[in-house]
């Protein structure tokens, strides 16, 4: 299967990598003790590893290919999966969400499994649970790349920490002003930068959540600088006083609520006449404009309800961690949630909440790899994009049906 | 007086260096339209190739000149091989994809090479050798001028000189203005666009790696996340100045190196970074066709 | 005898150097089947993407008549506002919605006659749910008329070529236009699609819906179109019936080279 020539290929790359890696690889010096340190063995996992590698790489290119031509002449349809298909049906779909739910609720119990950390480690998950689905209206439905989307999660936080400093308002009251705050954000950032082409769109959004950080960082009386906000209230539970233990869980539980909350509104909102007009505008934004559908209206929309989430969110971050600093919110951050909608898939829900799970879950499970973790977040984007751009569990939408009522029957 | 022309001379330091980052993007644009967003990375690893050779050439006592040229040329050569490496790994697959795809390609690439330097070497600031030896010409201005920012602008000029006449005079740099201009057509000319995809990647890689040399040796400390803020500025030096433009990224490099050490030097460098980011948010807003870009209109 | 619908005075378009349009006038009547010829890139695509509103005419204005109010100048609008107006148009290379379906295709084009907002997404309430419904029942009806039934949930891309365009055109009519722009139909389509098509075009005439089509299918043309602009380096050279434009001599010398056999 593997012809002579292949390996022959593999061995070049697997050369050539030897070489590329070789400096940064191999050797390491240390300019004060003035001592060289030469890491021979790390040139040979470059090499056997490239090499494989370099194999898998070209199959799956090739696989890749041949799909897309039968794609193109119409035959088959490869994006159909045994999973989608399986999960294109309502009624299994609904067995996983239900299956799961009970797993959420009954996780903080479940002996041996589960202790304090194991249910922080799960809160955080699904706080990137929602965070990926409130970027996934905005990126994957919309269409509109969003590199600063963590600048709205900072203004939840912010709002929260800030409003809980210098007033005291609680938790429940500050919710709904963060969202509602950083979708005001969001739409006031909008404004000016919606009608920029995609890629500029994507950096001057970077730039906007760069701009929100470094003026967190410098702006010292306002928000603190660099040393952020420390004891934040945690969320209140009817006036009643909780144990550190009980206030992990309680939050936990808010966060199971949130996702559910937020599944079942994001599920609504794309199978709306809004969605369509989304996913009209992703597809061909001139048609789109052509058909009657007002581009900046419809953007805003997508970019302040993604917001809003992202603000939420943030109000739970600040409650959660009782301390804020600028440096939970760089770029990388909104790397990873791009990384969870584009592992997962863009547009699908179901692949969103795999996302999250697996990019958040397995770095904390397997301490092996923690240190990898951004290393395959960047791997992640690269190959998903080359690979799958749809995602592994591509976007399941709901098929839209005429079925003749009474009333249509009779004419 | 003497601080205004402290503050000119740094600008121009800077925007020198900005230019020769912001070329790669502005060259790689032009191509094939990619905003490659891995490049600062590229010029973070021409910095840490130098940087290791450099040491290593100091701890084996050769001579300045020696080390700086073999530091340099190091630089240029892996970090060409790795501008066209990435590009055929993650950015040749996605030609006919969506803009947007290769993008995101180029995002992970950029996260992936700046933690590949991290986990493989370190997090840590390392202490850059000074190269350049304080000349003694240059004694009775040194306070104005160091010797550092004076190689960096006579080592700019001439790399854009180079770079001006490959362009214009030579085939293969009709080959790429042809390219840009329309693929497709080049393609059935008989240009192999592959190939002048590469050797674009390679030549901006390689003024990225002469940037980081240059810049590694005046700052005096590098790290594996300076090529973010580095590309960052750059690519808004290349729209400043209209991307795609190569002697407008020239021009919006040195607007921008300005506008920095004037706006440092004068209002406040607390916000040093806010401002490039202002500019660059600024541009992309009131005039994405950048001073000397062509205006991009959009066929139905 | 009928009221006009459509009049445009003295469009011009420059794309820098370039006068793609150069004072051109048109006008179409209530009901009326209008065509707009010149050979290749005389300015018709620019035409309709001016009063469309996809470029912003450098001079001249465009005013529609609607029934029962007064004329509404289209210039400035942005392209949405022009199809909530009254104009819907086709492209020439066709622009659909390629990953969704025939009927969701159309159903984009109900948008702009429908009003549910984010709350009703949300809340799901009555008015929302007989919305939904509505949509998605004008919309197959707009499929039984063009006759496309039978590929409403394929996905839009993997329609044949011909059916692709009538797509097209289902899609511009469930906006509900006063008048409806097609840019060259035909193209692509093979005799038998064509005349599939020219019945069509007819069918839909017969109900009152005005069209301006801009089309090269000169036996196309003069079979369906009451009157006939031609243009050429983006000037207006000749209007008339078909049987004045076939005979006009400028005509015949714009598209000397071209067969205009009819
Ligand atoms: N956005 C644009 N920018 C610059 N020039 C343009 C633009 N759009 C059209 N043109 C020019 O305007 C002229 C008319 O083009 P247009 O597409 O309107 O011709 P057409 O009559 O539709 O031709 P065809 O029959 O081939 O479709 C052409 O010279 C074209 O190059
Ligand atoms: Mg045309």
């Amino acid at each position: 299967m593997i012809s002579a020539g292949e390996l022959k290929k593999s061995l070049v790359v697997s050369l050539w990598f030897a070489f590329l890696t070789f400096p940064i690889m191999v050797v390491r010096v240390d300019p004060v003790e003035s001592t060289v340190l030469w890491r021979w063995h790390n040139m040979v996992y470059v090499i056997v590893g490239s090499f494989f590698l370099s194999i898998i790489f070209r199959y799956l290119l090739h696989r890749r290919d041949i799909q897309t031509s039968r794609k193109e002449s119409g035959q088959s349809n490869p994006d159909q999966t045994l999973i989608h298909r399986w999960l294109s049906n309502t009624r299994s779909r609904t067995i996983i969400f239900v299956s799961l739910l009970a797993v959420a609720l009954a996780f903080p119990h479940m002996p041996y499994l589960s202790s304090t950390y194991q249910v922080n480690i799960m809160t955080t998950a699904l706080m990137y649970v929602v965070l990926g689905l409130g970027l996934n209206i905005v990126v994957g439905l919309a269409g509109l790349l969003d590199l600063g989307y963590v600048a709205f999660y900072a203004v939840g936080a912010y709002t929260y920490a800030l409003l809980n400093y210098h007033f005291g308002l609680g938790f429940w009251v500050v919710l709904p002003i963060g969202g509602i705050l950083a979708a005001l954000f969001g739409i006031i950032l909008g404004f000016p930068v919606l009608r920029l082409r995609g890629d500029y769109l994507a950096i001057v959004t970077l730039g906007f959540g760069e701009i929100i950080r470094l003026v967190l960082e410098n702006w010292g009386d306002f928000s603190q600088g660099p040393s952020g906000i420390s004891n934040i209230s945690r969320p209140g539970f009817f006036g009643i006083d909780l144990t550190l233990d009980q206030a992990i869980i309680y939050i936990y539980y808010l966060m199971v609520l949130f996702v559910v909350v937020t599944i079942f509104f994001v599920n609504r909102l794309q199978d709306s006449r809004l969605g369509r007009a989304w996913i009209a505008l992703r597809e061909d934004e001139i048609a789109c404009q052509a058909m009657g559908i007002d581009k900046m209206k419809t953007k805003l929309a997508a970019f302040s309800l993604g917001a809003f989430w992202a603000g939420i969110i943030g109000v739970v971050f600040a409650a959660k961690t009782t301390f804020i600093n600028p440096a939970s919110f760089t770029f990388l951050e909104s790397a990873i949630i791009l990384s969870i909608v584009v592992l997962g898939g863009m547009g699908s829900i179901i692949g969103v909440i795999f996302g999250a799970l697996v990019l958040i879950l397995l770095p904390e499970y397997l301490r092996a790899l923690a240190e990898y973790r951004m290393l395959a977040f960047g791997a992640v984007l690269v190959l998903m994009m080359v690979f799958r751009p749809q995602g592994l569990i591509g976007s399941i939408r709901r098929v839209y049906t005429y079925t003749p009522t009474k009333k249509g029957t009779t004419s | 007086m003497e601080y205004f022309i402290e503050l000119l001379l740094s600008g121009l330091t800077r925007g020198a260096i900005y230019a020769l980052i912001a070329l790669g993007y502005t060259m790689v644009y032009g191509i094939i339209g990619l905003i490659n967003f891995a490049h600062g990375e590229i010029y973070m690893i021409g910095a840490f190739t130098s940087f290791i050779v450099a040491t290593i050439l100091s701890i084996y006592g050769f001579p300045l000149l020696a080390i700086i040229v073999l530091a340099g040329l190091a630089a240029v050569i892996w970090s060409a091989s790795y501008g066209y490496t990435i590009e055929k790994i993650a950015y040749k697959p996605l030609r006919k994809a969506p803009r947007l795809s290769a993008l995101i390609s180029a995002i992970g690439m950029s996260i992936f090479l700046q933690n590949y330097v991290l986990l493989a070497q370190t997090s840590e600031f390392l202490p850059f050798p000074q190269l350049i030896p304080d000349f003694p010409f240059m004694e009775p201005i040194a306070h104005i001028v160091g010797s550092t920012d004076l190689v960096i602008l006579v080592t700019t000029t001439i790399a854009m000189l180079i770079l001006t006449v490959v362009i214009k005079y030579t085939k293969i740099g009709k080959a790429m203005r042809a390219t840009s201009q329309d693929r497709t057509m080049a393609m059935l000319v008989g240009i192999n666009v592959d190939r002048i995809i590469s050797v674009t990647f390679i030549i901006g890689s390689s003024m990225a790696a002469i940037g980081g040399l240059l810049i590694a040796s005046h700052i005096g400390q590098i790290n594996f996340s300076i090529g973010f803020l580095a590309g960052i500025k750059a690519f808004t030096a290349a729209v400043l100045g209209g991307i795609g433009s190569v002697p407008g990224a020239v021009l919006g490099s040195v607007v921008l190196g300005l506008t920095e050490s004037f706006a440092t030097g004068y209002v406040s460098s607390d916000y040093e970074d806010v401002f490039a980011f202002s500019l660059l948010v600024l541009i992309l807003i009131f005039k994405p066709s950048g001073l000397l870009g062509k205006v991009e209109s959009q066929k139905v | 005898m009928n009221g006009r619908i459509l009049e445009v005075v003295g469009l011009t378009m420059d794309f820098g150097g370039i006068r793609a349009l150069n004072n051109v006038d048109l006008d179409v009547k209530q009901g009326e089947i209008v065509a707009l010829i010149g050979p290749n890139g005389a300015g018709k695509t620019t035409f309709f993407n001016c009063i469309t509103g996809l470029y912003r005419p450098t001079k001249g204005d465009i005013f529609l008549y609607r029934q029962g109010s007064s004329r509404a100048s289209l210039k400035g609008m942005k392209p949405n506002r022009v199809t909530e107006v009254g104009l819907a148009r086709t492209f020439q290379n066709i622009r659909l919605f390629p990953q969704m379906t025939v009927l969701e295709n159309v159903m984009i084009g109900r948008h702009c006659r429908t009003s549910s907002t984010i709350f009703g997404a949300l809340v799901r309430n009555t008015s929302t749910r007989m919305e939904e419904d509505s949509i998605i029942e004008s919309s197959h009806r707009m499929l039984v008329k063009i006759g496309l039934t039978q590929y409403e949930n394929e996905i839009a891309k993997n329609l044949p070529y011909g059916a692709q365009r009538r797509l097209e055109i289902a899609r511009a009519l469930a906006t509900e236009p006063e008048l409806l722009l097609l840019d060259e139909p035909a193209a692509g389509m093979n005799p038998q699609e064509t005349s599939e098509l020219v019945n069509l075009i007819q069918s839909i005439a017969a109900e009152g819906q005005s069209i301006l089509l801009i089309e090269h299918d000169m036996k196309l043309v003069m079979n369906l179109s009451e009157r006939i602009f031609v243009m050429d380096y983006g000037k207006k050279i000749a209007e008339g019936t078909p049987e004045q434009i076939r005979n006009n001599p400028t005509v015949i010398k714009a598209y000397l080279g071209e067969e205009v056999d009819a």
